[in-house]
């Protein structure tokens, strides 16, 4: 399949460091100027309500902050699960190295996707309500995604406990936590596997129950994306933007801390990408064919030009990745992967907006400023605390990275 | 996670139903009142007159400050479709009548209180229910404001108070199920009507009644009672002298849409057997996939 070798590559130098870098670089200047923006919106909203900051309306209920906040969210976290299942049940101890900056990327995802939900939910008070048994629904599909959401975001804080543990193991100036982190250490690493194995069977669940939603709203829905399998498409496309998610974020952090991009790691893992976003479109295009929905594909309007890019961009990332030379190239990995993870995010967008088009709507939904502003505030405080904690938290395993005299 | 009570009774109670009677109604996932027992509403489209008379009624039964009902008769408000609204449970839209121009048909739009309603099946914590006389009511209190119940409404009926920051809620006609006990038991628009448009009770009877009309009168109204099989049959049902697209009614198959969406619910969580055999395979796989040098090591250890 390659010439590439896989062989495990465990040396001493080769462990999880703090990176420590300088953290008030202009980007992250950038990234704060962002934050105060989105959260200025984010609190007018809980003082105002939501009609003050969003376009939604009586037709459309849902918005950006669904689509992209909590559904495309949740969808690139996928990085953690496909990861961990990869590295630690298939036991392919050559991508350990990546493991724990995809975990952080699943913590930290849907950590936002529940700050998120909390701006768009009118009540959001009563977020802990599906958590109640006598208010428990089993038959609603949304209880099936809260409930498999939560328990995970809580399995992802155990799974990262282990790497909060490392960094304070040892600590001269707090000795009562790093007497408390070396027993959770110990004790967290005996039991991790169940964790590792439910975190997998979550993720598997909600990503496809999300998709699932939608289907209860059969007569709003645009033919191109209805169909009863959308619960399957939505794990398989979970699935295809895992890896890619991981390389996209590894290089671009590699560049952001001044350190070479490990394509060592990266190009081989890249080869599972045309796996995955081959079934992903056979499944897609095998759907347009059993649905006869392939008509709707013309006349071309604005609908119809979003799902061909839909599907071209894992095409094109397909093809490009068959190539040896490409999967070694990190500039080709990182356009590669970039592709598959835009696709993932127009295909979120797509489903939860494009595709609803409710018949009583008398006018489009078009995100307000405040809804962006919002959305690029959380994605940019996302960015924000990963930095801070790949640079105090042993998370990155790299050659240049050492260990502070 | 499919931890509904209806789920617990099933687990529990299927080496008893197998025993007894199979397939026992109240058992299996499906429809959530029972048709043939509840209570509806009878629209004769042909009758109603455009005085907005029900939007009052609605307005003032729901506690709403209301205009004096005389500002009721404008008609230049009924120039566009209206939808109903949280401050309007209840519209009345004027079409045009192609047998009679100078005569509009006025079509009354408000909740159809399905059979088996979308919204209950979506709602992930029980704000909604299917009462046993048909009313689908809404629980504020419950409510978390997610809004799936508008995305899954095939009728986009339930409206929000996106302008209240604190306590807003998801509004809709309950067909008065809030209206004291000693009143007569008929929602406040029907009470109101002067013009005989609408008739309340058993929906089976409303149903025969329909039909009856229809044969009656099969110059008068189009062969087709809308709401009798529309996403699965609702409480609301309508008889009109015109095909009911040209009158803001919206084509819907007969299936509800609930009973896909928990079919592959359901199945996914069949008894938690497959995810549970899913963790078991990936347990399975996890010990054996193991390399014979890091046998010793525990599984997850980080490098």
């Amino acid at each position: 399949m390659n010439s590439i070798s896989v062989n495990p590559v465990h040396t001493e130098h080769h462990t999880p460091l703090p990176a420590h870098r300088p953290l008030l670089t202009p980007g992250v200047w950038v990234l704060l100027f962002l934050m105060v923006i989105g959260a200025a919106f984010y609190f007018y909203r809980f003082i105002f309500g939501l009609k003050s900051v969003t376009h939604l309306d009586q037709q459309h209920p849902w918005g950006l902050w669904i689509a992209v906040d909590v559904a495309t969210g949740v969808a690139l976290a996928a990085g953690g699960f496909t990861t961990s299942a990869l590295a630690h049940i298939f036991h392919r101890e050559h991508y350990h190295a990546i493991t724990r900056p995809a975990l952080l990327t699943a913590m930290l995802g849907y950590t936002f996707v529940v700050l998120g939900l909390l701006a768009d939910l009118g009540r959001y008070y009563n977020i802990w309500h599906p958590l109640w048994p006598t208010m428990w629904q089993g038959n609603s599909v949304l209880f099936e995604v809260g409930i498999c959401v939560t328990i995970y975001l809580n399995v992802l804080y155990i799974e990262f406990m282990p790497i909060f543990c490392e960094r304070f193991i040892g600590s001269q100036r707090y000795p009562r936590l790093a007497q408390l982190c070396g027993f959770l250490y110990r004790h967290l690493n005996q039991v991790m596997w169940l964790f590792i194995i439910a975190g997998v069977v979550l993720s598997s669940l909600h990503q496809s129950s999300l998709g699932n939603l939608m289907v209860i709203a059969p007569s709003k829905m645009h033919p191109l994306w209805y169909t009863p399998i959308l619960s399957l498409l939505f794990l398989l496309s979970a699935v295809m933007v895992g890896f890619p998610m991981v390389i996209f974020e590894s290089i671009y952090a590699s560049w952001s801390l001044g350190i070479k991009a490990e394509v060592e790691i990266l190009g081989p893992l890249s080869r599972y990408i045309p796996i995955t976003a081959g079934l992903y479109l056979a499944f897609k295009m095998g759907d347009l064919v059993m649905r006869n929905s392939y008509v709707h594909l013309w006349p071309m309007d604005g609908p119809v030009v979003m799902f061909l890019l839909e599907m071209a961009l894992p095409a094109i990332a397909l093809v490009m990745l068959l190539s040896n030379r490409h999967r070694h190239n990190a500039r080709w990995l990182f356009i590669a992967a970039l592709l598959v993870v835009l696709s993932v995010v127009l295909n979120r967008v797509n489903v939860f907006l494009i595709a609803y088009q409710p018949p009583y709507a008398t006018k489009a939904y078009v995100p307000a400023f405040g809804e962006f502003a919002v959305t690029i505030g959380l994605i940019a405080a996302l960015i924000f605390c990963y930095r801070v904690i790949v640079n105090y938290f042993p998370v990155i395993t790299h050659p240049e990275l050492s260990r502070r005299s | 996670m499919s931890c509904s009570r209806r789920d617990v009774l099933r687990s529990a109670g299927v080496g008893l139903v197998t025993l007894t009677i199979s397939g026992h109604s109240a058992l299996a996932s499906g429809p959530a009142a029972d048709p043939g027992k509840v209570n509806g509403v009878l629209v004769d489209i042909t009758k109603c007159i455009g005085c907005r008379r029900c939007e009052f009624a609605c307005q003032e039964s729901a506690g709403f400050e209301v205009p004096p009902i005389e500002s009721f008769e404008d008609k230049s408000v009924m120039t566009e479709p209206r939808r109903p609204s949280p401050g309007s449970y209840t519209i009345i839209n004027q079409y045009s009548n192609p047998r009679d121009p100078a005569l509009p048909v006025y079509a009354k739009f408000n909740c159809l209180h399905c059979n088996d309603p979308a919204c209950m099946s979506a709602c992930l914590v029980h704000a909604f229910t299917k009462q046993a006389d048909g009313a689908v009511i809404y629980d504020p209190w419950k409510c978390m404001g997610c809004r799936y119940c508008m995305v899954a409404c095939p009728f986009q009926i339930p409206t929000y108070d996106y302008e209240n920051p604190l306590t807003p809620q998801v509004r809709k006609c309950n067909l008065c199920a809030h209206r004291v006990p000693n009143e007569l038991p008929v929602p406040a628009c029907v009470k109101i009507c002067p013009a005989d448009v609408m008739t309340y009770g058993p929906r089976h009877e409303l149903i025969q009644l329909a039909h009856d009309n229809i044969a009656r009168y099969p110059d008068r109204y189009v062969d087709q009672v809308y709401g009798e099989h529309e996403v699965g049959g609702t409480s609301w049902l309508y008889i009109a002298g015109q095909p009911f697209d040209q009158i803001g009614f919206l084509n819907l198959p007969p299936e509800a849409p609930p009973r896909l969406t928990e079919t592959i619910q359901h199945g996914v969580f069949k008894k938690f057997v497959p995810p549970l055999a899913w963790f078991g395979l990936l347990g399975a796989i996890m010990h054996l996939a193991r390399p014979a040098t890091a046998k010793e090591s525990t599984p997850g250890n980080q490098p």
